[in-house]
């Protein structure tokens, strides 16, 4: 049976899976780390988003053993260890960016990869291409890209608060 | 999925011996395609041998007046690569519209143009820009390598290393997305290059093709007008639930346009 060893969310793990098992299968069931989700398992709903070393990538479209040697992030990795939430989750909480919550964290996985790759800045266009790798299927896509656009300006130093202006 | 052996050999050589020593192993790359058909259980394979520890398949440079890129070369890097960019913007671009961003950060090049699927977009690129695809041990033409749906030149055993495209003096990309899968329903590639004029056109039918007819016009007249009286032909062309043979037939035109537009 192989074994591989990943670093999750700075942690170092090694586990043993078969050649078929999932990333996301380990993530979930053998690390217990079940904020990431599995939604359509076709790699459509982008749920299952991970971050493998800065890049975001699908979780159920990757196996285990590819991953070997990876670091990987998930959504339970990117708060400060002191609990503060990192200003993507922030800016979700804030904009209410979410309705049944079940593609929230693929959603903030995919967002932090957005914005990490556009340092100067995103249109809305931007955003809501950005995210076609993922779906709300309560549809409440308005307040996700009003929340990654204030969250893009406090990662990218343009302003400090999330707090709301008067709308 | 069925469960299978896994290798990750470190170099081309490596891989290849383990491919021929079992005609029922299969390559791996990105796995975006791989990976949904073998959860679908399309495929059984006994082993994956994963590229992705083979450096060699890695990097883009300029040889001579083309651009090489190596086959694990990952959507999002021939979206991005400055010298993509500055050489053939619209390839750069065109890879820009790949499935979505996670897909792109995964899925390579060498993967896609051997797997060949009909909506792909890169083999139209290929075919319009007269590329050259390079294996581990011979060099094949774009023309003589997509030989049907799924269906390529290669050997049962054969990697795809990189490609070879020639910089264009211009070039163009439009497709439809299926506004669900948003794969192309039709995408047509116009390039006008050291080797003339190219038209290549992917999604509208099982494989690929050239559309000689647009060539010939567009090299009497590099034009959207000279395109929009081109009529292709429904024969032969792809007809399911999301469109008629003659719809795709009428898509070849009204996308040929655009990509001449978007060339300049």
């Amino acid at each position: 049976m192989p074994q591989v060893s990943l670093t999750v969310n700075g942690k170092s793990h090694t586990v043993d899976v078969e050649g078929r098992t999932l990333l996301v299968e380990v993530l979930r069931e053998k690390l217990r780390l079940t904020g990431t989700h599995v939604g359509c398992d076709t790699s459509q709903c982008g749920a299952c988003v991970v971050h493998i070393g800065e890049n975001s990538v699908k979780s159920c479209t990757i196996l285990a053993v590819q991953a070997d040697g990876a670091q990987i992030t998930t959504i339970e990795g990117i708060a400060a260890a002191d609990g503060t939430l990192h200003p993507m989750q922030e800016a979700f909480r804030e904009y209410h960016a979410l309705q049944c919550g079940f593609c929230t964290p693929g959603m903030v996985m995919s967002a932090i990869d957005l914005v990490k790759k556009h340092p100067s800045g995103l249109s809305e266009q931007e955003i809501r291409e950005g995210l076609e790798g993922n779906i709300c299927r309560c549809t409440g896509y308005h307040n996700i890209v009003k929340a990654i656009a204030a969250a893009a300006d406090v990662m990218n130093g343009k302003r400090t608060e999330l707090a709301r202006a008067a709308e | 999925m069925y469960d299978f052996q896994y290798h990750k050999p470190a170099t081309i050589a490596d891989a290849v011996k383990l491919l021929a020593a079992d005609p029922e192993a299969r390559p791996v790359s990105g796995g975006m395609t791989l990976l949904p058909a073998l959860k679908h259980r399309l495929n059984k394979p006994t082993s994956l041998i994963d590229l992705s520890g083979i450096a060699e398949l890695r990097g883009v440079r300029r040889e001579g007046d083309a651009i090489v890129i190596g086959g694990m070369t990952t959507h999002y890097e021939v979206a991005t690569h400055p010298q993509i960019l500055a050489a053939i913007p619209a390839l750069a671009r065109m890879a820009a519209t790949i499935g979505d961003t996670q897909v792109r950060n995964r899925g390579t090049i060498g993967g896609s143009l051997a797997n060949n699927d009909p909506a792909a977009d890169y083999p139209a690129a290929a075919l319009a820009l007269r590329a050259t695809i390079i294996t581990d041990r011979r060099r094949i033409p774009a023309d003589e390598f997509f030989l049907g749906m799924f269906t390529t030149a290669l050997e049962a055993d054969e990697l795809v290393t990189g490609i070879s495209f020639p910089i264009p003096e211009k070039a163009g990309y439009a497709k439809l997305r299926n506004p669900a899968s948003r794969y192309s329903m039709t995408g047509v590639f116009v390039a006008k290059g050291p080797h003339g004029v190219g038209v290549g056109v992917n999604g509208a039918g099982p494989c690929a093709f050239r559309q000689a007819e647009m060539e010939a016009a567009l090299s009497a007249n590099w034009s959207v007008d000279a395109v929009a009286n081109v009529k292709q032909s429904p024969d032969d062309l792809n007809s399911d639930i999301h469109g008629s043979a003659a719809y795709r037939a009428n898509l070849v035109t009204v996308m040929a346009k655009r990509a001449v537009a978007d060339a300049g």
